[in-house]
């Protein structure tokens, strides 16, 4: 029945009879979410939607989501916002960096209605933007990375050449570098987020050169498919693709965007939300990883979960000096630690690592 | 036996009711499919076909929509009824959108209402070269205008990619695949507070007026005409085929170009890779629910527009899922393209003997 | 840069097998477009194919089931298209865009129970002695068996179209139908059948993507394949062997592209101030079929041989 009512709330919202939901005493919480792939892309799409039934499981009848996916980034994001802040969701979380002007146009015009953009940088006093540390995840993948390649060349499968993509591939070559000297990162661009065929034969191509692990800064499950066919190892991105990789799988590192959300919209409930930037890592529990595999050896096992406790205490930070740049010029000193500003627009690859940014 | 006999003339009344029936015809079968998902096929029909007329903000998002859908359509329509067949439309939308941000970019620090025209003559000058490619080579070399037009479309898609993520990068913009934004005089200006339709709504309209003409009071439009249903008597009453086809391509490239430099100065303000979302495509099919008549397409347009609209406010109220707004969009294209049988023929019964 | 890492015969066998799902759809598509129909539709069928295809699969765990309900799935979308334009005589552009556009969404649709799970394991023949060959066993007799139906399928349509009668009276019917029809043939029925067999294979060509290319199902992830194979057509000129070329350009671009920046030859060219993107390596195939177009037509009587007459146009008896 609460289906039902809901939706003919939101059909009268829609129609612009808004005065019918206040009739409600106790109304739920309106959450919205505008995803840009599939929710079935078992990556970023489908851990947000994760986040979004998790609001569901805790609030219950408190909370009433909704959702509209594959939204591409451009014209029509802008109406999909305003059309939902329109049918009265109370907090719209905008879950690509590309809705960045839309989603900055859409919380001009409501300033009731509180967003929620992921990965951007524009604020206001009604929009908020949220990311994770991915880095730090990346941190301790390439450590089991360093330990388990015996070829000493790990696959790398890049999207676009942005800092978050370049982030990703420095710490987690400086961590592989730091317990293998000899290692090595091939480096391959898809210029897609999602396109499983080239990323099979992405995968495909650099286990050819030589790798016998594999990451992947892309959204589909399509690498981890053929690093089990193959018989190497990879990582998972976004989310558990154990079921594509059972043995392959060393481990995954999890966006989990539940306990944010679960937060934000507790915070809007008691009335205590504000505009904030956040970015979390393995303390807020942003980061996640999947099950070691119990092909790590139980040293490396030990070491991998030693960087996390440390990470998530915050006495270990994966750019801490000296680091160089890729020509040499000296980036961090000895003890240094890497400010979150030159993180967000990182732009250079670290000493090691071959190969030039496409520019 | 049944056969079908060709009407001489289209009646009105049949050409007035067949779209009507193919619109029933889908509500009744997307319904079943929304029944079968477990959503109320009434509330889900409604939410689609008649919340968006409704709302104020939908109904002005739908002129928006149908903007590009049918300045295209408009364009290809000439070409179609020539047996001139542009399907890379959707090529020379992404090279206007194209070459008119260039011109936007070059003087992203230098403001002047000289700035828009300017754009928009570059959209329409990279939307028509384009097009001039399987023109040329249709005229000189005979080749199959439908393959070279189609090929050009990938191209177009790879040469936007690299554009974004190179020269025309957004210096500031932390290395991500899109332009700088565009000041506000390469922005189309916005015609009603609050929304955001812009002046290319306008100048569709207009457009949709001049073609109505063109094709129904002008020489070219009767060539055009007498060219696709009879060839032959085209040649002989001195049309040349090859400069029809050459003016027909030009046309639709021109009016496909221009359609992407309005989505770009208009809803979106920078250039982004995700600037085809395959209007040039749907504009096809446009034109053929329009029955290539430039009001025909205006109303296709509309049509289209809604559901889009429609489609994603179904979503978010009522939870169905995005493929089956696409399959119900599939429908209700299958059912008014089969539709137009009746308009064009009849169903007779054969006679025993007569063949 | 480290070119010595790209192993020609590895490059030989990933494009091999990159270009199996375009040579299936393509082929079909070729006696489809030889029997006077152009179904640009390719692209839902496949992807109606894949998720058949993995449905199947995974449900009776067998591949060889989901390669036949692959098929089934990809015939029954084209026979939609079929019905539509030779029937209702709509407009075989529009109509097949149309197609594109319903068969993605039904795949999404089917799809969604199969997400996320594996389907049953298709591994490559061990032929005794031809295997173990050194660099021959590896580059050509170690594939699946699917692949080696796909070389095969080619050859049977080149016998088809060039000795059968036929495959005579299929190209009559693409050439002129007005006049095959006068001489008896029938004509909507063998495009029909045509459009039929153009969506198995277009099928077969999807179930390969998600059964073994990629393997697995996930909605959109025919991303455009089914579009190139409409470009191996023109740039095999409708010939039959010439599919197998196509198919092996196209799947190889792509793996050449991969293998290139993976040994940093574009780092290389880049820090010489070449920027040389991905993007323009992945364009050359389509202006090389452009140039094959352009040749193959300027030669009005020899272009007469190749590209059906009738491509395109509707067809009634009355008319």
């Amino acid at each position: 029945m609460t289906i039902l009512r809901n939706t003919l709330v939101a059909a009268a919202l829609v129609l612009g009879f808004g005065a019918a939901a206040q009739a409600q005493d106790e109304e739920p919480v309106r959450v919205g979410f505008i995803y840009v792939g599939p929710i079935g892309d078992f990556g970023w799409s489908y851990q947000h939607d994760q986040g979004r039934l998790a609001l569901e499981e805790t609030f219950g009848e408190a909370v009433e989501t909704s959702y509209v996916e594959s939204v591409p980034e451009g014209a029509d994001a802008e109406r999909v916002l305003r059309q939902m802040a329109q049918a009265g969701n109370d907090i719209i979380f905008a879950t690509s960096f590309g809705y960045m002007n839309s989603v900055v146009n859409v919380a001009k015009q409501f300033p009731d209605v509180k967003f929620e953009h992921a990965t951007g940088y524009q604020r206001a006093d009604n929009l908020a933007t949220y990311s994770s540390r991915f880095y730090e995840g990346r941190h301790v993948i390439g450590l089991i990375a360093g330990r388990m390649t015996k070829s000493n060349v790990i696959g790398y499968i890049g999207s676009y050449p942005i800092p978050e993509v370049i982030r990703g591939i420095n710490a987690a070559y400086l961590a592989a570098k730091s317990v293998n000297p000899d290692v090595q990162f091939r480096i391959v661009w898809s210029n897609t987020w999602f396109d499983p065929a080239l990323e099979a034969d992405a995968a495909k191509t650099l286990i050819e050169q030589g790798a016998d692990v594999l990451m992947q800064h892309t959204d589909s499950t399509a690498a981890m498919t053929i690093a089990e066919e193959q018989g190497i190892f990879a990582f998972g991105q976004a989310s558990n693709m154990a079921n594509f990789g059972p043995d392959a799988q060393l481990t995954a590192i999890i966006d989990n965007w539940a306990p944010y959300y679960i937060q934000r919209v507790q915070e809007v409930m008691d009335g205590t939300w504000s505009s904030t930037d956040t970015w979390g890592g393995i303390g807020s529990g942003m980061v996640e990883f999947a099950d070691l595999s119990d092909k790590i050896p139980a040293d490396v096992q030990e070491e991998a979960r030693t960087a996390m406790e440390a990470m998530a205490a915050g006495t270990l930070h994966p750019f801490t000096g000296p680091i160089n740049k890729q020509d040499g010029s000296p980036w961090l000193k000895e003890g240094e630690v890497a400010d979150d500003a030159t993180l967000l627009g990182m732009n250079f690859y670290v000493e090691g690592i071959e190969g030039v940014i496409p520019q | 036996m049944l056969r079908l006999e060709p009407r001489t003339s289209a009646s009105p009344l049949v050409e007035a009711i067949t779209p009507v029936g193919a619109v029933i015809a889908t509500m009744v079968a997307g319904g079943c499919l929304f029944a079968l998902l477990g959503k109320n096929p009434f509330e889900a029909i409604h939410m689609i076909f008649v919340a968006p007329l409704l709302d104020p903000y939908s109904r002005s998002e739908m002129l928006i929509k149908a903007t590009p859908l049918v300045l295209i359509a408009l364009g290809l329509s000439f070409g179609f009824r020539a047996g001139v067949w542009n399907i890379g439309a959707e090529g020379q939308y992404v090279m206007g959108g194209l070459a008119g941000s260039a011109v936007a970019l070059a003087f992203w620090n230098v403001e002047g209402a000289w700035l828009l025209p300017l754009m928009v003559l570059a959209g329409m000058a990279g939307g028509c070269l384009w097009a001039m490619i399987p023109a040329v080579l249709k005229v000189r070399f005979n080749a199959n205008e439908i393959l070279v037009s189609l090929m050009l479309v990938y191209v177009a898609g790879l040469f936007l990619s690299a554009m974004v993520s190179g020269p025309l990068k957004d210096p500031q913009g932390f290395n991500f695949p899109q332009s700088r934004l565009f000041h506000d005089s390469a922005r189309l200006p916005v015609l009603l507070e609050g929304s955001r339709v812009h002046v290319g709504v306008l100048v569709a309209l207009a457009a949709v007026v001049l073609a109505q003409v063109l094709l129904h009071r002008h020489m070219f439009g009767f060539n055009v005409r007498l060219l696709g249903q009879a060839p032959r008597a085209a040649a002989f009453s001195g049309v040349n085929a090859n400069r029809l086809t050459v003016i027909c391509l030009a046309l639709s490239g021109s009016l496909a170009g221009l359609a992407g430099i309005f989505e770009v100065a208009g809803p979106i303000g920078q250039l982004q890779p995700s600037l085809p979302v395959g209007y040039g495509f749907t504009a096809i099919i446009v034109a053929f629910l329009g029955r290539l008549s430039p009001i025909g397409i205006l109303l296709a347009g509309l049509v289209m527009a809604l559901t889009y609209i429609g489609g994603e406010t179904a979503q978010f109220a009522l939870g169905i899922p995005k493929a089956a707004i696409s399959v119900f969009q599939g429908m209700l294209l299958f059912f008014l393209l089969a539709a137009d049988l009746l308009t064009r023929y009849r169903i007779a019964r054969i006679r025993r003997g007569v063949v | 840069m480290d070119l010595s890492a790209i192993d020609p015969i590895t490059l030989f066998v990933g494009l091999v097998s990159a270009a199996t799902p375009l040579l299936f759809a393509a082929i079909g598509e070729l006696v489809v477009e030889k029997s006077g129909v152009l179904n640009l539709g390719v692209e839902g069928m496949m992807i109606i194919g894949a998720v058949c295809g993995f449905a199947a699969a995974t449900t009776a765990g067998s591949s060889a089931v989901g390669f036949v309900a692959g098929a089934a799935g990809g015939a029954a979308l084209a026979l939609l298209f079929g019905v539509m334009t030779q029937y209702f005589l709509t407009n075989q552009v529009a109509t097949g865009l149309a197609l594109t556009l319903f068969g993605l969404g039904l795949a999404a649709l089917i799809g969604q129970p199969f997400t996320g799970i594996k389907p049953p394991p298709f591994h490559g023949l061990d032929i005794p002695v031809l295997s173990d060959l050194p660099v021959l066993g590896r580059m050509f007799f170690r594939y699946d068996i699917v692949l080696y139906l796909g070389v095969g399928l080619i050859a049977l349509v080149w016998v088809f179209l060039n000795r059968t009668r036929t495959g005579l009276i299929l190209r009559a019917v693409g050439e002129n139908h007005d006049a095959a029809h006068s001489l008896g043939y029938p004509v909507v029925k063998i495009r029909l059948a045509a459009i039929a067999f153009g969506g198995a294979c277009a099928g077969v060509g999807g179930s390969y993507l998600s059964l073994v290319r990629v393997p697995q199902w996930t909605e959109g992830m025919t991303a455009g394949t089914g579009w190139i194979a409409l470009a191996i057509v023109v740039f095999a000129a409708w010939k039959p062997w010439r599919i197998l070329l196509g198919a092996w350009l196209f799947g190889g671009v792509t793996i050449l592209q991969l293998n290139l920046q993976a040994s940093g030859f574009l780092s290389w060219l880049q820090s010489l101030g070449i920027p040389m993107q991905a993007q323009y390596l992945s364009m050359t195939p389509y202006l090389v079929t452009i140039l094959v177009l352009v040749v193959i037509s300027a030669d009005r009587t020899r272009a007469a041989l190749n590209a059906p007459g009738c491509l395109g146009r509707s067809f009634t008896q009355s008319g």
